[in-house]
Order: C-alpha cells, then sequence, then structure tokens
C-alpha cells in the first residue's frame, strides 16, 4: 500500500515538473551543448557553420596566430605586449607577428570593467542599503520602492538618458558651463561621450539597484541587539561594524556582487551606446561574430569563455562565503 | 535605543538616490522639447496638435511605436501566462513531491539565472536557426511557408527564461504553507483535486501573482534575448529605441520613455498594494 503510494506520488511529481524540465532541456541545455559543439568547428564562405573538430576558434582567441614559429614566441610577444603595451602595438607589423593582442585586450577590458563596476556599486549602495535599513517602516517602504522604480524602467531608455546627459553639447557639460561663466572662469566642454567613462557611469547606474536590494535584505535581517551588545562591550562604532555588520551582511554583498558582476561581463549594449566603435567587450564580440561577421564558431568560442569566467566568479564566491536567500529577485 | 545615523550618512543617500533619479528628471523633460534635434533644451515645445504634448500625440500617429507596443504586450502576456502555469506546477512538484530527476530539474532551473543572458540569447538563437533549416530544406517549403523568427520564437525564449523566475517566487511562498489545512480538507472528504483546487491554490495565490508580475516585467523589460530571437515584424520597443538610437533621436523618444516610466510607476503602485492587502 505505502509502496503504490510512493510510487503514485513520485509520479504525480514528475508530471507536474515535466513541462518546465522540457522547456528547459530543449531552449537550455540543448542549446548551450549546440555552442559547445559549434565552438569547435568552422565557418564557410558564407557564413555558415562547418561540423568539424578543432581549437582554432579558442587558440585565436589566445592570440596564437599562424605566424607564430614555436610557443616561445607566443610567450615572449604576450610578456612584451603586457609589460609596454603601446611600444608592442608601435614596433610589432600586424600582418607578421605572432602574437595578436586584439582578444586578451577585449577579455581583460570586460574583466576589469566588472570589477570597477562591481566595486564603485559597493561603495556607493552600502551606505544607502544601510541607511534603509536603519529607517522607520514607513520610510523604508518608500524609500525601497524610489529604489525599483529606475530599475523597472526600461534598459535601454535608461542607457539613453546618459547620452543626454554626457554629450558634447548636453545637460552636464551645459550645467559646468553656466556655473564656469557665473564664476568668470574659462570653460572647454569636456569630451565625456563616447568613452570609457561613460560606459562605467553607465554600467553604475544600470547595476546599482541589483547590488543594494540583496544588501539591503542582509542588513535588515540583522538583530539591532547585537549592536547594543557590541556597545554595551565597549566596541567603538568603527569596531561594531567591522565585527558585527560587515560579517552578518557579507551574504547580501555576495548576491549582489554575483547579479552585477555576470551581467555586465555579458552585456553589449551600454558599451555599444556609450562606448562608441573602438570600446569592444566579450558582449559586442559575441554580438558582432553572430550578426555581423557571421562567424558563429568563433562567437560560439567565445561564448564559451565569458560562460567558464562568469561560473568561475560564481562558484568561488559561493563557495568561500556561501549563499543566502539574497539571490531572489524582487 | 534606535540606532544612530550620522548626518553624512543622509547626504551620502541622499546623492546617490539624485544619481538614481537625475537621468529620469531629464528623460522626461527633454520629451517637452522645442528642439527637433534634441540635443540641448530650447524651451517647452508649443506646438499643434496637443500644444505641449506635442511629441506625446507624434508618438501615438507613429505606427512603427503602436505596432512595437502590441508586440510587447502580446509576448509578455502570452509568456506570462504560459510561464505561470508551468512555473507553478514545477515549484509544487519540487516542493511537494520526490521523484526521479527532482535533482536535474533543480540544477537546469538555477542555470538560466547564473548565465549571462547573451549566451542564452545566442544559443537559442542557434537552436532556432538549425531546427527551421531542417525543417525548411526536408519539407521542401516555398519560401511563403518557411519557418523563421519572429514573435513565436521570441514568446517561446521569454518563457524559457521567466519559468526559472516564477518557480523561485512560487517556491519562497510554498515553503512557509501549512500543510495541515490540505490534511484537514482531505480528512473532511475532499479528494486531491478538489483540495487543490479550494483550498492549495488560493493560498499560494499571491506568491503565484508575485511570480506572474515578476514574468511580466522581465519581458517588458529584455532587451537581450529578445534581439537574437526577433525577426521581421515582431519588433519589441525595447528594440524599436535601441535601432533609433543609432540615428537622430527627436524628443519623441522621450515622450515614448515618459509614458514608459509612467506605466511602470502605476504597477508598481498596484502590485505594492496588492502585497500589502495579502500580507
Amino acid at each position: 500500500m505505502i509502496q503504490r503510494l510512493r510510487q503514485h506520488k513520485s509520479l504525480q511529481g514528475s508530471l507536474l515538473a515535466s513541462p518546465a524540465l522540457l522547456w528547459m532541456i530543449v531552449l537550455l541545455i540543448v542549446p548551450l551543448l549546440l555552442i559547445v559543439i559549434i565552438s569547435f568547428g568552422g565557418r564557410d564562405a558564407d557564413g555558415n557553420v562547418i561540423y568539424t573538430f578543432r581549437l582554432d576558434n579558442y587558440i585565436r582567441l589566445t592570440g596564437y596566430t599562424d605566424n607564430c614559429r614555436s610557443a616561445g614566441d607566443y610567450f615572449s610577444g604576450l610578456w612584451q605586449a603586457i609589460t609596454n603595451p603601446a611600444a608592442y602595438d608601435e614596433t610589432t607589423n600586424p600582418a607578421t607577428r605572432c602574437f595578436d593582442p586584439l582578444y586578451l585586450q577585449i577579455l581583460w577590458r570586460s574583466v576589469s570593467l566588472a570589477l570597477q563596476t562591481t566595486l564603485v556599486v559597493i561603495l556607493m549602495g552600502y551606505p544607502l542599503a544601510y541607511y534603509v535599513a536603519r529607517s522607520s517602516i514607513r520610510r523604508r517602504n518608500l524609500l525601497l520602492f524610489l529604489i525599483l522604480v529606475p530599475l523597472w524602467t526600461n534598459f535601454v531608455i535608461r542607457v539613453y538618458a546618459w547620452i543626454i546627459i554626457l554629450r558634447g553639447q548636453g545637460v552636464l557639460n551645459g550645467l559646468l558651463g553656466s556655473g564656469a561663466s557665473a564664476l568668470g572662469l574659462p570653460f572647454r566642454p569636456l569630451d565625456l561621450y563616447p568613452s570609457a567613462g561613460a560606459v562605467l557611469v553607465g554600467m553604475v547606474y544600470e547595476f546599482l539597484p541589483f547590488m543594494i536590494l540583496p544588501m539591503y535584505t542582509s542588513l535588515e535581517k540583522i538583530d539591532t541587539s547585537l549592536y547594543e551588545a557590541a556597545a554595551d562591550l565597549g566596541a567603538n562604532p568603527l569596531r561594531t561594524f567591522l565585527r558585527v555588520t560587515l560579517p552578518l551582511s557579507m551574504p547580501g554583498v555576495v548576491a549582489g556582487t554575483i547579479l552585477v558582476f555576470v551581467p555586465v561581463m555579458g552585456t553589449f549594449v551600454v558599451s555599444d551606446i556609450l562606448g562608441g566603435k573602438q570600446f569592444v567587450l566579450v558582449g559586442n564580440l559575441i554580438q558582432r561574430q553572430f550578426l555581423d561577421a557571421r562567424d558563429r564558431a568563433f562567437g560560439s568560442a567565445a561564448s564559451i569563455i565569458l560562460m567558464v569566467m562568469t561560473l568561475l566568479v560564481t562558484v568561488y564566491y559561493t563557495r568561500r562565503f556561501g549563499f543566502g536567500e539574497e539571490i531572489a529577485p524582487v | 535605543m534606535t540606532h544612530r545615523r550620522s548626518p553624512w550618512l543622509r547626504l551620502f543617500t541622499l546623492l546617490v538616490y539624485a544619481f538614481l533619479y537625475a537621468p529620469i528628471v531629464v528623460l522626461i523633460v527633454f520629451a517637452f522639447n522645442s528642439s527637433r534635434t534634441n540635443i540641448t533644451f530650447e524651451g517647452i515645445v508649443n506646438q499643434e496638435p496637443c500644444g505641449p504634448f506635442y511629441w506625446f500625440c507624434k508618438l501615438l500617429s507613429n505606427r512603427d511605436v503602436v505596432d512595437a507596443a502590441r508586440n510587447t504586450l502580446t509576448i509578455a502576456t502570452v509568456s506570462t501566462l504560459v510561464s505561470t502555469v508551468i512555473g507553478t506546477m514545477a515549484a509544487l512538484a519540487l516542493q511537494r513531491f520526490s521523484f526521479r530527476l527532482k535533482a536535474f530539474t533543480e540544477l537546469s532551473l538555477y542555470v538560466p539565472i547564473i548565465i549571462p543572458e547573451i549566451v542564452m540569447g545566442i544559443s537559442i538563437l542557434v537552436l532556432f536557426n538549425q531546427v527551421f533549416n531542417w525543417i525548411n530544406t526536408t519539407l521542401a517549403l516555398a519560401p511563403d511557408n518557411r519557418l523563421s523568427l519572429g514573435l513565436g520564437t521570441v514568446i517561446i525564449a521569454h518563457i524559457a527564461f521567466s519559468i526559472p523566475f516564477v518557480v523561485l517566487v512560487v517556491r519562497a511562498r510554498l515553503h512557509g504553507f501549512d500543510k495541515s489545512v490540505e490534511e484537514a480538507a482531505m480528512d473532511l472528504g475532499a479528494n486531491e483535486w478538489v483540495t487543490f483546487w479550494r483550498v492549495t491554490l488560493p493560498l499560494i495565490m499571491p506568491g503565484v501573482l508575485s511570480g506572474a508580475l515578476l514574468a511580466f516585467t522581465l519581458s517588458l523589460d529584455d532587451f537581450i534575448i529578445t534581439f537574437f530571437t526577433t525577426g521581421p515584424g515582431a519588433t519589441t520597443l525595447p528594440i524599436y529605441v535601441y535601432g533609433l538610437l543609432r540615428r537622430i533621436i527627436t524628443p519623441e523618444v522621450n515622450a515614448l520613455s515618459t509614458v514608459w516610466i509612467l506605466i511602470v510607476l502605476v504597477a508598481l503602485l498596484i502590485s505594492q498594494r496588492l502585497q500589502r492587502r495579502s500580507t
């Protein structure tokens, strides 16, 4: 009887879960496997994928070219390009040099931008999350609501706003200009857009709420009596912060870091709109391979590398710091 | 004791809020710009039709915008309905039953949350291309009947990325569920089916609704996955705006953004109301 009941239960569970599982297998797992397979392929003259098993695409991403006669060649080129990139670009002929820095530069630019964005967003968001978490309940609801409004305003629209602000004759230069003329100072409009700085500002703006919300969730859970206990035991505010508040809010910071770092690594919209043609991130590289350049095999390889990098960060962080329900969306 | 907050903290918070809202204010102000090129603000527009709301009225007569708005809403509505039903079923299965492939199901639902959206976008694009190519050539379909990217593919892709979020939200609701109510219903002679419709579902409804709301907003907001899975005749508003950004941008885009912000504001207010009532 119990045996039959258990079988019945198990069947029920499978039936309930099967549409979701099917959807995930067909639209997530199969496509990802396809990308893995294609990343080892190549392209024909029409831009169609040729199925082979070659490591060419991955080798191309490392900057190793046909001009290389040995691995030593490659590593000396790599070393020169790292230690003195300007000189390497000037002294070597792009057609004959062994190490081509292009793709590693793109990867490095993406990682460094993602790190910068995460850091800025933590520094801006933590005090705010702390302030909100310590407000009265009524104010807290209002303040949280005010964070949600920009978050749900469309991603593309939010980037567009920054064009109006940052461009040559834009709002920021206008404000600075009238400020300068009021003080009688000379003023030359700043060249803010398109630029790498504009991309950083855009990324910070896009992803700040993703950091604030999980940090708030962690901070809000901290029992205020812990602060009192720390104070009673003679800890000054700084010490209380370092030994009580910060450690207890780490799950929120970790969840926020993942919610910010992963999408920054993979987006191409912000850099496309605010960075100009020269500012290429991995996301832009992948997008161009799939739409303009039509080298899907190479684009797939770049996607695999992107995925591996973001997974490594996620796994490292969750292993190191653990993971709460803070990752849950709003 | 309420915790002390320094004036510096308050000032800093204020500045960050200013940073969050300055672009939104600028967007709205420029929707009333009299300059067509929209580079500097040259006074409030006052032109027939609609006077200061000139750009808003032009928006309504712009066929591309109206089509894009309709597509956006169609995609969001259909994908929300399907993903909410499928997601709620999966949440019930994962929270209540143990079955084969349970661990695998959980893992597969976790993946879309942690892989970059662009990877999901291109991989679904590749899947559709392969399948459509294969079907079109094996069935030797006439050019007009060939399967291609469009509303259908966008909807299927949106369902795929919405399901995990619905599952997450509904499971959170099921987590604190008191099973004794269900047992009571069964003891009183209700069968499983009746118990589900009359007891379980009403109780988890707030969770289902917030899952649906999340799916809806994710779909409305999505750019990257739509970008790769859309085709002719299936332009959504974000895709439309993105296309305009490469050309001259008239205040019409600002008017569109302003309407969008207002809709988001109203939707958020309603959802907050609903949540407050349910708790």
